[in-house]
């Protein structure tokens, strides 16, 4: 009989001042299950100081296909790069 | 696209080391190969707890006790690494965990022989853990990138796993006559073994050619073999142990070690079910998973109970 | 002598996390999910290491001995035998299947956090270190059999009926956690263990907390064992000791 438990990915914060990053995934029943079987897992040496866990379902990813709409468009604009500027060499502080 | 051109720049991504993501377009033989390969090596994680824990209430002293509890520990950890890499591809990991549990899937066929003396312990972490590695180092760069993530954790993780090994094994040759015996007992039942576990001869492994092209191995089976003999006989020469292999010998003209013929025979009879423990594991994973159902099914029960407990408020507040 | 308690009272509590650490130790493998596997494994090497621990300290108090040397960690835990053994009878009782495992591993959270907080408080001010530490732990190791209390005793049918069975069996052992023996009244007094008696209402409180919310009961007006932290234990102890102790026992005095 099939009786899985829900998909959850989990997010590791590694230290203060830093965002928390995809790690990987497991299996819970609840919230609480997911965050302590993640605390087990994802952070028996120390990896962390917090964790948040999403059931799997709950995320939208966007579709390779689009990569090209999504993402291409942003690539010429390299004008958003400060490197685009030209600041004569003995300008400083800028 | 057709599927021509698709399968094209998969493989010019492939060779230009893009890794490949989970929603990327990819081959289905890829995925299939994939899904194969990492249930496989999760399986084996898995089932190689089993030789190990036998141990941990037997574990000598105190120290060793909890360096094998984290160790055995690791390796569950593993396997769910895996699995959580396999699940990246649309498998399911309780389909996977069918096909071990009915024999229809492999795993690393080192796990089904016995342990017998302590000094196996140590044996695994050096020998085993050790060749394990070597495969394990090359897939931080294979070219799936859920697997290659999973194995740099792996791999960071499994350093400790091949030093505390060899540290039984020192403790072990340097000690008593009695433990002496047991290490030498340990590297004679665990060499031919480790050897094999790099699979089959170049020559005649099924797989290979299109996992090398599309990066997922990176290295032969009889390379990584090659590599495992020459950084192992040194430590078994510190250990003051003999590898017992008659054809042994270094070659200076290709800088390596030369080494005997495994026997193929047992290589393939253990693969087929007829190791001394095949059954004995499976027997015991089955029972952990057959044990363990009314386990899942409550807790998933009392999830179902829990979520609708705080449904219920809601809907009175609307009836009302 | 004063020590001489101390030192009972302190393999009172390692023996406890030893024994309790070992048996969690058998469930690795073969535990019902693999994650569960992970969970227990790390309750036992929190015990294990508690228990490590309180044996240095233990060494460390009985100084050199008549032979000349000082003992180890290993010695408490792989060369004594039955009688000398101070854990309670709870721990040493078998895994049996998962309910036993929760319903055992939840009475003796809930004795070992409110007694190890009291601890922090102790005069003695390793034994307090030590509880500090310890806490931290035991917090966790309460939350997570808590939890799967009510999971199974809240779950189905079949989870309910196996928890409640596993309850009547091992309630018998409860008692003995909170009955203060010779050793731990004198520690009491002394400020340096922890005053059962005080601590009593408030383990209560929290089981009866939880078998409710697990929908779970536990028998009432029944005898309770006691003996072991006076190393009157039951057979379990023998067949768990004849394999924790296999090769020190075999191979005596050498190095692993």
């Amino acid at each position: 009989m099939k009786n899985e438990w829900p998909l959850w990915e989990v997010f590791i914060r590694s230290k203060s001042g830093l965002s928390h990053k995809h790690v990987g995934s497991l299996h819970a029943t609840d919230a609480e299950m997911a965050l302590e079987n993640a605390r087990d897992l994802y952070t028996r040496r120390n990896e962390g100081v917090s964790l948040w866990v999403v059931e799997s379902k709950h995320i939208t990813a966007s579709d390779p296909d689009d990569s090209d709409p999504l993402f291409e468009p942003a690539k010429d604009k390299i004008y958003r790069h400060p490197t685009f500027y030209d600041v004569p060499d003995d300008v400083t502080h800028m | 696209m057709t599927s021509l051109n698709l399968e094209a720049l998969f493989q010019s991504k492939i060779d230009e080391e893009t890794k490949i993501e989970p929603k990327d377009w990819m081959p289905d033989a890829y995925r299939k190969t994939l899904i194969r390969q990492i249930s496989q090596h999760a399986h084996s994680e898995i089932v190689g707890m089993l030789p190990e824990g036998n141990w941990i209430t037997r574990a000598p002293s105190l120290r060793r006790k909890l360096i094998l509890l984290a160790k055995v520990q690791d390796e569950a950890g593993h396997g769910l690494y895996l699995y959580s890499a396999a699940e990246t591809l649309g498998a399911n990991r309780d389909d996977l965990v069918q096909q071990l549990l009915t024999g229809k899937a492999k795993y690393s066929s080192i796990f089904n022989y016995p342990t017998l003396n302590w000094a196996d312990i140590g044996a695994i972490g050096w020998l085993v853990d050790g060749a394990a590695i070597m495969n394990q180092v090359m897939l931080t760069r294979t070219s799936y990138g859920p697997y290659a993530r999973a194995m740099v954790r792996i791999c960071k993780e499994e350093s400790f796993h091949q030093r505390q090994g060899y540290e039984i094994m020192i403790a072990m040759a340097k000690g008593s006559p009695e433990q002496k015996a047991m290490a030498q007992d340990a590297l004679n039942r665990w060499w031919w073994p480790s050897l094999m576990m790099f699979g089959p001869k170049d020559a005649e492994s099924s797989h290979s050619d299109q996992a090398l092209k599309w990066k997922i191995k990176r290295k032969t089976n009889d390379e990584l073999r090659q590599q495992f003999v020459d950084v192992t006989i040194p430590q078994a020469e510190y250990l003051g142990l003999t590898v017992p292999d008659p054809d042994l010998r270094w070659n200076e003209e290709k800088g390596s070690y030369d080494f005997g013929e495994i026997d193929w025979e047992e290589f393939w009879s253990v693969v087929k079910g007829n190791g001394p423990c095949n059954k004995q594991r499976l027997q015991a994973r089955n029972k952990a998973y057959d044990d363990g159902a009314w386990v899942r099914e409550a807790a998933s029960a009392h999830a179902a109970k829990k979520e609708q407990r705080k449904l219920e408020p809601q809907l009175e507040t609307k009836a009302a | 002598m004063m020590n001489d308690s101390l030192i009972k009272y302190l393999l009172q509590l390692a023996d406890n996390a030893l024994i309790l650490g070992h048996r969690l130790g058998e469930w690795c493998g073969h535990a019902p999910e693999m994650e569960l596997d992970i969970a227990l494994t790390n309750i036992a090497l929190d015990l294990t290491g508690q228990a490590r621990s309180l044996y240095q300290r233990v060494a460390e108090l009985e100084g050199i001995g008549p032979n000349g040397a000082r003992k180890t960690e290993d010695d408490y835990a792989y060369l004594r035998d039955a009688w000398e053994f101070r854990n309670t009878l709870l721990v040493e009782q078998p895994n049996g299947d998962f309910a036993h495992t929760i319903v055992r591993q939840f009475i003796f959270d809930s004795y070992n956090y409110y007694m190890c907080r009291a601890l922090t408080q102790s005069r003695d001010e390793w034994l307090a270190g030590f509880a500090v530490k310890s806490l931290k732990e035991i917090t966790y190791q309460l939350r997570f059999s808590s939890e799967w209390m009510q999971r199974l005793g809240d779950g189905t049918e079949v989870s309910h009926t196996k928890m409640q069975a596993a309850i009547e069996e091992l309630w018998t052992y409860s008692g003995e956690l909170t009955t203060p023996n010779e050793v731990e009244k004198e520690m009491a007094s002394k400020g340096i263990g922890v005053d059962l008696t005080k601590i009593k209402p408030e383990v209560e409180a929290k089981m009866a907390e939880v078998l409710t919310a697990s929908n779970l009961t536990a028998p009432a007006g029944i005898w309770m064992q006691t003996g072991g932290k006076d190393g009157k234990h039951s057979e379990h102890i023998g067949f768990i000791l004849a394999e924790m102790q296999f090769l020190q026992r075999a191979y005596p005095g050498q190095e692993w």
